[in-house]
């Protein structure tokens, strides 16, 4: 039981996959200038690595080890082509908005890092339950960033008006800086020098 | 012959794979602790793009898109949903082949790139690459240009980084900081001065 705890909440903090393994970065800055976006993106990322550590887990000692990479590659693009398509079907100006950041869930080193870290040595249960933590983790950071671009780039949270700009007769200016590519760096790199000040343990 | 050149200045320059799209962060981030390790893998990165984006766009044109299998009977055929699985496939695939021709021919070579080929296959820029070659819907020619302004592209940029980082073992940061958290704030100034190219204009 307290393995099972550790492998759902371990990746929220204290193994954070994004401030802490540094994996996963690339899909995390991109799509993280609406909290919307932010949102989606972690909910796709939570189901692949999820699943994706399930199938893995459930046939690791049947997979020869020489071609591994390609067998994990196949299960992880079939479950990415599934969320691709479902958003396309359902959510079709999301699936507008993430671009090819959906598609690239594939080579997202989340998905692949937990797959060979994880799930090659451990049972389905297990497994499922670390995807879903890691899937967390890489949330917590990307909804955080989203909120703080969101919120003073454009005024507004999940698209409802919370800081009245002025363009639309309001008092805020908005800091046109956080709807830019740059700024995703900034706060991921504070989230991180806080997350080491707080857990000292970590620092390099 | 213009039109060449400024899709690869754009890719180059304006539309920085790593800086503008952040795509192969997780490589741009680890390996780019010295110049030398830099360079080298600048060089791996350019030649799989140059070889894997062409190859996509004809594995696209001519089965994938809507239409294409119209020679073998199917008119209305659209296979393009399975674009992610059959790119991924031969950027894995071309890596492989790439590694093993190498290891025979130019051996010197193959020890010297060591573990940065299969860490390509796992590089979000080469699939990067294919995917926004298909979005905008580039011909041969077109996107073998792309594919090579792309690998320059990132090489120029991973290098610039590993040329700070070179020089920040001198400074003193504050304990938290040191290594990754540094080294993204680095990136953002990078990204933030790059933006100063999106303003040119031919």
């Amino acid at each position: 039981m307290a393995k099972a705890k550790d492998a759902l909440l371990d990746p929220l903090f204290n193994n954070n996959p994004i401030a802490l393994q540094i994996l996963g970065i690339c899909s995390a800055l991109a799509v993280t200038n609406k909290l919307s976006t932010a949102l989606t993106m972690t909910i796709a990322v939570t189901l692949v690595t999820s699943c994706s550590n399930a199938a893995i887990s459930a046939i690791r000692n049947h997979i020869p080890n020489s071609i591994r990479i390609i067998v994990q590659m196949t299960i992880i693009a079939t479950l990415v082509i599934i969320i691709d398509q479902m958003l396309k079907a359902y959510l079709y100006e999301m699936s507008k908005a993430l671009s090819v950041y959906v598609g690239l869930i594939i080579t997202n080193c989340i998905v692949m890092g937990r797959a060979e870290a994880f799930a090659m040595k451990n049972p389905v249960g297990l497994s499922f339950l670390d995807g879903v933590g890691n899937g967390l983790g890489y949330g917590v950071v990307l909804l955080a960033v989203g909120f703080v671009r969101e919120l003073f780039g454009s005024g507004k949270l999940f698209g409802v008006t919370i800081l009245n700009t002025v363009n639309d007769g309001g008092w805020y200016v908005t800091n046109g800086l956080m709807l830019l590519a740059p700024s995703a760096f900034f706060l991921i790199g504070f989230i991180i020098w806080g997350l080491r000040t707080w857990k000292p343990e970590l620092q390099e | 012959m213009s039109h060449y050149f400024m899709i690869f200045f754009n890719s180059v320059f304006i539309d920085n794979i790593a800086l503008t799209f952040f795509l192969g962060m997780c490589t741009f981030i680890a390996v780019s602790k010295k110049v030398d390790t830099a360079l080298m893998l600048s060089a791996a990165v350019i030649v799989v793009e140059v070889i894997t984006v062409p190859v996509n766009n004809l594995l696209y044109v001519f089965l994938l898109k809507k239409g294409a299998l119209a020679w073998a009977g199917y008119p209305n055929l659209d296979l393009s949903f399975l674009g992610l699985i059959c790119y991924i496939g031969v950027i894995a695939a071309i890596v492989q082949i790439l590694e093993m021709a190498l290891d025979k021919y130019f051996p010197a070579l193959y020890n010297a790139l060591g573990i940065f080929l299969p860490l390509i296959t796992v590089n979000c820029a080469i699939l990067g690459a294919a995917l926004f070659m298909v979005e905008r819907d580039y011909n041969v020619a077109e996107s073998t240009v792309y594919g090579a302004g792309v690998g320059v592209g990132f090489g120029l940029a991973i290098c610039l980084l590993a040329g700070i980082r070179e020089k920040l073992s001198y400074s003193d940061v504050p304990k938290g900081l040191r290594g990754v958290g540094v080294t993204f704030i680095i990136v953002g100034l990078m990204a933030m001065s790059f933006r100063a190219f999106s303003g040119l204009q031919f």
